[in-house]
């Protein structure tokens, strides 16, 4: 099937930048970038947010025209003739480009119209689509009224309705459930090997690279490095390790962390993962103590830990968080601590539709609880009526001994609240926001002073303090923003997807002093859509359309699932099997 | 692969399908389109007078007398008045500033006596000069009542008055002077450059928003296929929101529609591709509907309100006001509007402001097409 010169790449860039201009600033997106992709296989763009892997599409789908440098797609120069490429590739930009207001198939008539695919030819055409994107049942339904996951699948057939050359995807998985991540790689396989479509797919999942035949690392607008997962990973042979203990998890791995050869050290089920700078084990007489029970393992490097060893060049940089966050450090945490939120039978109803349904959990003081689900499973509804923003519609809410529905107020003042889009005042400085949110939690005027000079040290935010918070980099505006909500020493914390598109580094830095709050007794309620975070948790509850599908500790869920096939299985496995088993018995009630 | 024509036409059907389909599924365009004229017509037609009928008028008669009286019933008589009476001139006052009344005519005890012994007799005006245009209107109403009373006061007595410039007075072209001849055919503009300039921006903005733009701009459409099929769906519908309301003129309102109804329908055509050219141009300038709604509402539909001589005149605006009048494509619309409705087909007021709105037209999709790019910077 495949129609294309082998030899001619799909994609050329060389010597390519781009820089945006806002008001007074410039923003390099792209620096000096040469690559060639191989036709015929599915290509990885990878790199954390701002990392320019959204320029590069719309670079080489001829929206927007390179500063500098020269871009061939298919052969043909994009900024010569933009329209010849568009007629031979397909693109879904980030939001799938689908009318909400239009229903599937005058999504896809749309599209065709556009592409121009000839009238007989679009019976057998949609077909064939609709049943690979499983959208077979429901032509009629407006795109709207589609979950995440099947939006995605229509924008992805809305792309393919006149076979494209090339299929430029960008972050097409980003917060839709692991199983519709799942089938869109199927998808996307499939479209390889049947009829040779080289694909560039763009995602922050550092775990999707290892899907990828070929891997582009992008990181502040240059190229890292570019080449096959093994090629990345190949390299860290005897670099990574895996380590249990008699200690907490989090204990252990904090301790790890801190050591001087480890790049890396992240909690991995129910072990520690550990990357060392050198081919051999970490050095443990550097701690300096001994660890009761010690067991190391090498295990496989992948290309997550050449990700992180490249980003921090190798350096141990690992904060040094226990000493900074050692002036919030209030109570040791004790085995038999008393529930703090107790949520029983809860409902929310908007109009007809159940947004939550008939959720109970309660959370143990200095627990790290994690509510888990794909977008729009109920996991936001539930977080604002413990906030007691939104009242619930039946069942009740207890936060720190106060029924929400009487005392929200002193529900509040216990809790400290981190929304999930930025909302700190982005002219106002860092030292203004912080000073707004200690006396918004109306603190005493010495107690004020000394908090916000223990969150610019304790978040490394002294050297930004009178910047304007808008100009902080995510990372940075997230510390930011986990720090005003600790302002009034909260003994509840809630997060509400706190790290989506914060970068992997970030990523783990915040999850460090997530653990260092939660040992020192503060108790955490977390949500997210990334799978591997769960394992951060002491336990979980697994939501999925405003039901709960699973509760328990990751360990529990992930031993549900073991098979002599997978004897090891992942969150992500973990969570596919939950819903097909949902499916299965609704399908056996039906 | 089909042929680049068939393409062409095929893109531009899909999209303007897409963008019918995406207009009948919107309440808030069906709003614009049809639910907001009525609105606008019902307010101004009935609401809204320019004309003084009923004016609260305050009569002190300190000595009522057969000649006071019968001066007193010139204002009850006429439909411009509904008289008060008072018999001191204080409380008269204290009415007057107290809104009750606009205007006092004061008559004192010796009125009926000078009137017969010298012929002098002086009748105290007072007006409420905070409504400038009111008070003029009801000052030019009192000297028509008593001028007309004098007339009958002299013939009574078998005098003629004696005047020597006398006035003969005609009103041409809305001879009973109803405001809504004038407002009703004038608000057609408003409504068409509502509906071709702010829900055009606002829907093209929306595809910004929504992402929708970006996935538009990698198919193979070119930007005149897609402009047009933005115009093509809009210019129907402004038509029917046009038509909506010189129907409801027509038949609600019994305006009287002189000139021909197919010059009407040509020159709204080329008003309607002047709005849309805007609207489709503010959409280049803003991909965020508030911004969008923001220009719009600022620089189509307030000076269409305001400096198109709808309501207010533009002879009498300042000279540099009158200027800038000029880039108000509404003006020429409005010119347009009220001469076919009210007096006719006059051709050079017609020809000539059609001229103007077809230069304007040409430079605005001139300008468009130069500015529309199938980019995203």
């Amino acid at each position: 099937m495949t129609a294309q010169t082998p030899s001619q790449p799909a994609l050329e860039l060389a010597g390519v930048s781009k820089t945006f201009h806002g008001g007074a600033r410039a923003i390099a997106a792209l620096q000096d970038v040469s690559l060639q992709i191989r036709p015929g296989q599915v290509t990885g763009l990878i790199g954390p947010d701002g990392a320019g892997k959204t320029t590069l599409m719309r670079l080489a789908a001829g929206l927007v025209s390179a500063d500098a440098g020269m871009l061939k797609v298919l052969g043909i120069d994009v900024a010569h003739d933009p329209l010849a490429v568009q007629s031979s590739i397909g693109y879904m930009p980030q939001r799938f480009g689908l009318y909400e207001d239009l229903s599937v198939q005058e999504n896809l008539d749309l599209y065709a119209d556009l592409q121009g695919v000839p009238p007989g030819q679009r019976p057998a055409r949609f077909a064939e689509l609709l049943h690979m994107v499983g959208l077979a049942p429901f032509t009629g339904r407006l795109a709207g009224r589609l979950s995440g996951g099947m939006k995605q699948k229509l924008g992805l057939a809305c792309t393919l309705v006149s076979p494209p050359r090339l299929l430029l995807l960008d972050e097409p998985t980003v917060g839709v459930d692991p199983v519709s991540r799942r089938e869109l790689w199927s998808i996307v396989y499939r479209l390889v090997r049947e009829h040779g479509t080289s694909v560039l797919l763009s995602t922050a999942y550092l775990d999707e690279a290892e899907r990828c035949d070929a891997v582009i690392l992008l990181h502040q607008g240059r190229l890292l490095g570019h080449g096959s997962p093994a090629d990345f990973s190949g390299p860290l042979a005897g670099h990574s390790y895996s380590l249990t203990a008699n200690l907490p998890k989090r204990r252990l791995q904090m301790l790890l962390a801190r050591l001087p050869g480890v790049v890396d050290a992240i909690i991995e089920g129910e072990r520690v993962r550990v990357v060392s700078r050198e081919a051999a084990p970490p050095d443990l007489r550097a701690l300096g103590e001994t660890i009761p029970g010690l067991q190391v393992q090498p295990v496989a490097a992948r290309f997550e830990d050449a990700f992180v060893m490249r980003l921090r060049g190798g350096a141990a940089d690992a904060v040094d968080t226990a000493a900074a966050m050692q002036g919030s450090t209030r109570r040791v945490a004790r085995a038999e601590d008393p529930a703090v939120i107790a949520v029983d039978q809860v409902q929310r109803r908007f109009g007809a539709f159940y947004a939550v349904k008939g959720v109970s959990f309660e959370v143990r003081q200095g627990e790290v609880f994690g509510l888990l689900g794909a977008n729009g499973a109920g996991k936001s509804t539930t977080f604002r009526m413990l906030c007691g923003l939104l009242p619930a519609s039946a069942g009740s809410l207890r936060v720190a001994g106060h029924d929400l529905r009487h005392a929200a107020a002193q529900a509040r003042a216990r809790i400290g609240y981190m929304a999930q889009r930025f909302s700190l005042y982005v002219h106002l400085s860092v030292r203004q926001n912080l000073t707004f949110f200690a006396n918004a939690y109306n603190l005493p005027r010495a107690r004020r002073a000394s908090r916000i000079q223990w969150a610019l040290h304790g978040f490394d935010l002294a050297d930004y303090a009178d910047l304007p918070s808008g100009d902080l980099s995510l990372g940075y505006k997230q510390r930011l923003a986990l720090a005003a909500a600790l302002m009034h020493e909260p003994d509840i914390l809630f997060l509400d997807e706190p790290t989506s598109g914060v970068d992997p580094l970030a990523r783990r830095e915040f999850w460090q002093r997530i653990n260092l709050l939660a040992e020192s007794g503060v108790t955490v309620l977390v949500t997210t859509h990334f799978m591997d975070e769960a394992n951060y948790c002491d336990r979980l509850l697994i939501m999925a359309e405003g039901e709960t599908l699973a509760q328990g500790t990751p360990a529990e869920m992930k031993a549900r699932f073991r098979t002599p096939q997978l004897p090891d299985p992942s969150m992500e496995d973990a969570f596919i099997g939950l819903i097909e088993r949902r499916a299965e018995s609704s399908g056996a009630a039906a | 692969m089909s042929t680049p024509r068939g393409g062409a036409l095929m893109r531009l059907k899909g999209m303007v399908r897409k963008e019918s389909l995406q207009i009948l599924r919107d309440p808030s365009s069906i709003a614009i389109a049809f639910v907001m004229p009525v609105v606008l017509l019902l307010l101004f037609g009935y609401g809204v007078s320019l004309d003084a009928r009923h004016i609260p008028l305050g009569l002190v008669l300190e000595h009522p007398d057969a000649n006071s009286s019968s001066f007193a019933a010139a204002f009850d008589q006429s439909e411009y008045f509904s008289p008060r009476y008072y018999t001191d001139i204080q409380s008269a006052e204290r009415d007057l500033a107290a809104q009750r009344i606009d205007a006092i005519v004061w008559l004192r005890a010796d009125f009926s006596k000078r009137l017969l012994a010298r012929g002098d007799a002086p009748v105290g005006v007072i007006l409420n000069g905070v409504d400038a245009n009111q008070a003029r209107i009801t000052s030019g109403y009192v000297q028509g009542a008593w001028q007309s009373w004098l007339l009958a006061y002299a013939a009574a007595r078998g005098q003629e008055l004696k005047m020597p410039v006398a006035v003969e007075q005609r009103v041409w072209f809305n001879p009973a002077l109803r405001s809504r001849n004038f407002l009703v055919p004038g608000l057609v503009a408003v409504i068409m450059t509502l509906i071709g300039a702010l829900l055009t921006a606002l829907v093209v903005a929306r595809e910004w928003e929504r992402g929708t733009m970006e996935a538009l701009m990698v198919t193979p459409i070119r930007i005149r296929e897609l402009l047009l099929g933005k115009v093509m769906p809009y210019f129907v519908l402004g038509m029917g929101g046009m038509l909506l309301s010189v129907a409801m003129a027509r038949w609600q309102f019994d305006v009287p529609l002189q000139g021909s109804f197919w010059l009407l329908l040509i020159a709204s055509a080329i008003f309607m591709l002047v709005a849309l050219a805007m609207g489709l141009l503010i959409s280049t300038v803003s991909r965020n509907q508030f911004v969008a709604g923001q220009i719009a509402i600022l620089v189509t539909f307030l000076p269409a309100f305001i400096l198109s001589g709808f309501i207010f005149d533009i002879g009498s605006m300042p000279a540099p006001i009158q200027v800038i009048t000029h880039i108000v494509p509404a003006r020429y619309f409005v010119a347009i509007l009220q001469s076919l409705f009210m007096a006719g087909d006059i051709w050079p007021v017609v020809l000539g402001n059609a001229a103007a709105l077809l230069l304007m037209m040409l430079v605005l999709f001139a300008v468009l097409r130069r500015k529309a790019r199938k980019s995203l910077e």
